[in-house]
């Protein structure tokens, strides 16, 4: 008995929080899957009538702009923030006296709350009091940046936020990144008279390729999940203009009081997160067993 | 004769190279700027008296510096019909996030040790299964929560928040202790084992002593994700449990009365305050545990 107890301790303390994971995560996306293929609305209901829920998702005009907000926001939001995040890598590693303070400064956005990132910004970008009004107080009378109003512009000052936000995030990365570099190869390639740019884009850079993919799947994950800096800087409007998949299911589940567009919404999220999230763990997984 | 490098006339002259390092901190201190400017935006704001801030600009310094707006949104502001500040639901984010955060990371500690220490089959399955739910969209999971949560009786209730956001925590903090512990030779713990030290000895006087800065980079990670969090706060509170950053988003989106953008501000800073002093204290960590979420995730 007592020998018993002792080798199965480790599995019986694993249990818990395993069997919380197969109910709160793996049971939890089988009830939305369920549900999402019924004809639930205020309340969940269980007959299965196929996809029509994904019928009217998709012919939801609301549902076309959240979903082709999250492409737009998405693909600036990473491409510019890892463009970013490089640069600013590459600038700080060129010696620089203040590399500890500068790099405090660029990365402390990442310890904020996104509403109060939103908050900020929606202040900051406030056309009648913000900005805007600044310059013009300058003199620059004829001044307008009203994106924060404008129904074809507002997604892009989610864009700014979010980089804002997370840039410093992806130099961190990238600067780590650039520190492991075998500093012998880089020594060879200066003493051979090649410069430091081509140093950087025929070396340095190449050899990063983990880092970028590590930044892209961080960074896609945050982009797909955005929904508190949405609801803090535009509230998801002008109208419905800056909706993202996880506001249209917020609004879904517990505004609008329709079981079955959230649970569909939150499927789909769930869906674009596994085609990118999968494959990447898959590899990171088997290359840990090797 | 012909030069063979094709590279050497392009060399910069000494005093190019003075230049080149004087734009380079020039750029470098242009994005200081713009990285600083929104919180010297919120705190000059949030300094202003509202005549001032109608008048004057968005840099400009206070000419009159004010605290009005910092009393107001800690005890006074109102969100939505109850005008108590921020103060109560500062407190309910620290009631949620101080047990949030033990919980999770001794429950990664013990799930680490485990995976990482006494491997039996299936072992690395559990850590795969678990693992992935660190990625998937909370959406997914919170129409399903929220019955769950009034199934058993703590729906709208911190004690409710807590479990949510243990629950949802601890496939990272398994993620950081695993790591962290998988690279203590197993020979620690087999030699343990033969001088007769049972499970949970080895774990309390051999791997929780080594582990004080894996301690520290998993408390802090949870406990910035567990204040930030704002997607289960206002998915599963009700007035009065809500957490700092529903109550924040709360005030600057009351609709009654005049908008005092310095008292957002205001609000807004103190909702920031506590991950912001974190950050400052122990920034080493902080980063620690970003990339060790990321990298090795």
């Amino acid at each position: 008995m007592i020998k018993w107890l002792e080798d199965n301790t480790p599995k019986m303390v694993l249990a818990p929080s395993f069997i919380a994971v197969l109910i709160f995560v793996y049971g939890f996306i089988a009830w939305t899957a369920w549900v999402s293929l019924t004809r639930s609305r205020l309340l969940p209901k269980y007959e299965i009538e196929g996809f029509i829920q994904y019928d009217r998702l998709f012919a939801s005009p609301r549902w076309d702009t959240a979903f082709t907000n999250l492409f737009i926001f998405g693909i600036l939001f990473i491409v510019i923030a890892m463009i970013l995040g490089l640069l600013l890598a590459i600038l700080l590693d060129q010696n620089i006296r203040t590399e500890g303070a500068l790099r405090t400064i660029y990365l402390y956005p990442m310890a904020l709350s996104m509403i109060v990132t939103g908050t900020a910004w929606k202040w900051i970008l406030n056309p009648g009091l913000g900005l805007e009004a600044t310059v013009r107080g300058w003199g620059y009378e004829n001044f307008t940046f009203d994106w924060l109003v404008n129904p074809d512009m507002a997604i892009y000052t989610i864009v700014i936020a979010a980089i804002w936000q997370s840039s410093g995030f992806v130099m961190a990365l990238f600067l780590a990144g650039l520190r492991s570099v075998d500093g012998e190869i880089i020594k060879a390639a200066q003493v051979d008279g090649i410069p430091t740019w081509r140093v950087y884009t025929a070396i340095i850079i190449p050899s990063m390729a983990p880092i970028f993919l590590s930044a892209f799947i961080v960074l896609s994950h945050l982009a797909i999940k955005s929904f508190d800096l949405v609801i803090a800087l535009t509230g998801g409007g002008p109208g419905y203009a800056t909706d993202l998949p996880a506001t249209y299911m917020y609004a879904m589940a517990f505004s609008r009081g329709d079981i079955g567009q959230a649970a569909s919404s939150a499927m789909i999220m769930m869906m674009v997160v596994f085609t990118i999230v999968v494959p990447y763990l898959y590899s990171e997984l088997r290359s840990k067993d090797g | 004769m012909a030069d063979i490098s094709p590279y050497t006339e392009a060399r910069p002259s000494q005093a190019g190279k003075i230049a080149l390092r004087w734009g380079l901190y020039l750029l470098l201190g242009l994005f200081a700027i713009f990285y600083l400017m929104p919180l010297f935006v919120m705190v000059m704001t949030s300094l202003k008296s509202l005549d001032e801030i109608r008048t004057g600009d968005l840099i400009s310094l206070p000419r009159e510096v004010t605290f009005d707006a910092w009393r107001t949104a800690w005890s006074g502001a109102c969100t939505g019909i109850q005008c108590e500040g921020m103060r109560p639901y500062f407190w309910n984010s620290m009631l949620i996030a101080i047990p949030g955060v033990a919980i999770s990371t001794l429950l990664g500690a013990m799930n680490g040790y485990v995976i990482s220490q006494w491997n039996f089959r299936g072992a690395n399955i559990i850590f795969s299964l678990m693992l992935f739910g660190c990625f998937i969209p909370f959406q997914v999971v919170l129409l399903p929560m929220a019955r769950m949560l009034g199934m058993m009786g703590i729906a709208g209730t911190i004690p409710g928040l807590i479990f949510v956001h243990v629950i949802y925590g601890l496939g990272f903090t398994t993620l950081f202790f695993r790591n962290y512990y998988v690279s203590i030779p197993s020979e620690l713990t087999k030699a343990a084992k033969v001088d007769g030290a049972g499970f949970f000895r080895i774990f309390w006087s051999i791997f929780l002593p080594l582990s004080i800065p894996i301690i520290v980079v998993t408390v802090i990670w949870q406990f910035t994700q567990i204040w930030n969090d704002f997607l289960f706060g206002v998915s599963f509170s009700q007035a009065g449990t809500q957490p700092v950053t529903v109550a924040l988003n709360n005030i600057v989106n009351s609709t009654t009365g005049v908008k005092e953008y310095n008292v957002d501000m205001a609000a807004a800073i103190i909702a920031a305050l506590p991950t912001l002093l974190v950050y400052v204290v122990a920034g080493k960590y902080f980063v620690r545990g970003l990339t060790a979420g990321s990298v090795k995730g």
